[in-house]
């Protein structure tokens, strides 16, 4: 299990009405449901994950969140999560928007591109950045719109969404994210996790 | 076609309004179970056919003496479980295994009904066979499955009853027929009606069968529930049976012997007016224009959780009509999951040995089973 998603289930209220969004093969879904009773659902696009789910009993849709999260009514959850995903997509910007606009709050985690290990690496190797959260090559990556978090805070303000929780993950220990530690946080942390309103 | 004796039937007394105005009552319903309904009466699931099938699902149909039509996936262990699962299936009225058909006697006349048969829909088919739950004492049923029109059927069951299933599972269909799936219905009609043996739906009084037009009408739609690219790596451009072309109009491609096969053997086991009844049936199906133009009105009164399945190679229920489906759902936020399956074996796919198809099928109901 990702470390991180104890720190969503912690930002997820009881009970609540969830949709992962490209949830893979299910496992934060499961661990939602066990820790938080949720009501969840999952969009995936991999059609050998959608049989995983499928094979673990979750309600799973499969399909490409960039097109298919417009079928949703406004407000229709209480979350959407968007784990580690929001960097594949084509038109960030309008996904994040379709998050907001379907579910009451958005969860959204990211790798982050300005870890210092990252950053070492394209300085000292001068090839493009693999590392654990991010395993691919430049040739073979769905990653097409990496950012830091340092990034994703500023796209945060320019685009008016707020940011009511950012956390930083250092070595699977969360801390708090504040505009006075935002360049440490950026470059000691290689995930930020946000929950975002409108 | 009169009731063979391995055909069980239900006599329903409740008259049934038809849409078309008619009211008909005392008319038998043919069904068929597989299993065994346990204590609770929890564990039944009714399957709806297609087109051209009919209540033997699985195992040996008696009548055709061959595989029910749904072998693959309904048996011990398979994904529909006859070792779990208490299964009900019915011809459809309209149809010629059993069920009220036009190839039954008219009482007031005392000839076969042929065309003076009242026009069904998916509708009163559907209305008939909640009748199976109250002979059966099901309060509930766990599943209703079908695919092409067994899945419109499947939609219009719990848009009419939606508080009689637990779980719902519409595969390789629509919501509404297409253009095109009438015009090749129609096709269909009219290769029947163009066989002098017709005779205007009166052949049995008269001793023949229009089997050549019927056959047509197999043929062309054989051709729709196979993929162009199954079809070129069955057959390609294979000779039957002959090393060079005959430069003659006998078969000489495989393709042609399969299709005249096909025509041939479903003329023996199917009447050519119930053909024209049921594809009728499924042309004026349209839960859209029955819900005003909004399909989620269909599916607001239930809670029940929908699992539906889609084929890539299918271009006659495409995904994308699937998906309108799925789409209505979540526009309600109604319990709904969604798979499209990669097969290159077209709109039939459902029907065949299809291992990622067997595999959600299962794994969903299996997984639902268990769920309070």
């Amino acid at each position: 299990m990702k470390p991180e998603f104890k720190i969503i289930s912690d930002l997820i209220d009881k009970n609540s009405h969830v949709l992962d969004v490209g949830c893979g093969d299910g496992i934060l879904m499961q661990f939602l449901i066990k820790e938080k009773k949720v009501n969840i659902r999952g969009i995936e696009i991999s059609k050998t994950k959608v049989q995983n789910c499928i094979a673990k009993g979750l309600t799973i849709i499969e399909g490409n969140a960039e097109e298919d999260l417009r079928q949703f009514p406004d407000k229709s959850f209480d979350y959407v999560i968007l784990s580690q995903t929001l960097q594949a997509f084509l038109d960030p910007e309008k996904v994040i928007n379709e998050l907001l606009r379907i579910g009451k709050q958005a969860v959204v985690t990211i790798p982050n591109f300005g870890y210092w290990k990252i950053r070492l690496h394209l300085l000292l190797k001068g090839t493009m950045p693999v590392t654990r959260t991010l395993p691919d090559e430049w040739y073979n990556t769905p990653n097409i719109h990496l950012c830091t978090i340092k990034d994703f805070v500023f796209f945060s303000k320019e685009k008016n969404f707020k940011l009511s929780k950012s956390i930083a993950l250092k070595n699977n220990k969360p801390s708090y994210i504040k505009d006075t530690n935002l360049n440490m946080k950026n470059l000691s942390s290689n995930l930020g996790i946000f929950l975002i309103e409108r | 076609m009169n009731i063979k004796e391995n055909i069980k039937t239900l006599i329903i007394s409740k008259p049934l309004k038809l849409d078309c105005g008619q009211t008909i009552n005392n008319f038998p319903l043919a069904y068929e179970t597989y299993g065994t309904l346990n204590e609770k009466k929890d564990n039944a699931i009714l399957i709806f056919h297609a087109l051209t099938g009919d209540q033997f699902v699985t195992g040996i149909n008696p009548i055709t003496k061959k595989d029910g039509w749904w072998s693959y996936a309904v048996g011990p262990n398979k994904s529909i479980d006859t070792n779990k699962y208490f299964i009900i299936c019915a011809n459809v009225i309209g149809g010629c295994m059993g069920s009220f058909g036009p190839s039954h006697e008219n009482p007031k006349t005392k000839k076969m009904y042929g065309t003076d048969f009242p026009v069904i829909t998916i509708n009163d088919m559907v209305n008939a066979q909640i009748n199976l739950l109250d002979f059966f004492g099901i309060k509930k049923l766990f599943s209703i499955v079908g695919g092409s029109m067994g899945g419109m059927q499947v939609l219009q069951f719990i848009s009419n009853f939606p508080d009689k299933a637990k779980t719902v599972i519409p595969i390789a269909c629509t919501s509404s027929h297409s253009a095109q799936n009438i015009a090749f219905n129609e096709l269909g009609r009219q290769a029947i009606a163009a066989d002098h043996n017709w005779q205007d739906g009166k052949y049995i009084s008269q001793n023949t069968v229009p089997d050549k037009g019927l056959a047509v009408a197999r043929m062309a739609a054989h051709i729709t529930y196979l993929s162009k690219k199954g079809l070129q790596e069955k057959f390609g451009r294979k000779l039957q049976e002959r090393d060079d072309l005959k430069f003659g109009f006998d078969a000489d491609f495989q393709i042609e012997s399969y299709l005249r096969y096909q025509g041939s053997v479903f003329v023996d086991r199917f009447d050519a007016n119930s053909y024209l009844y049921i594809t009728r049936a499924m042309d004026y199906f349209d839960l859209v224009k029955q819900n005003n133009g909004n399909l989620s009105s269909a599916f607001q009164n239930t809670k029940a959780k929908f699992f539906v399945i889609s084929f890539t190679s299918d271009w006659l229920y495409p995904t994308q009509e699937n998906k309108d489906i799925v789409i209505a759902l979540n526009a309600i936020g109604a319990d709904v999951g969604f798979a499209e399956i990669k097969s290159d074996k077209g709109h039939d796919s459902f029907l065949l040995d299809v291992p990622d198809f067997l595999k959600a099928l299962k794994n969903f109901l299996d997984k639902s089973y268990l769920e309070e």
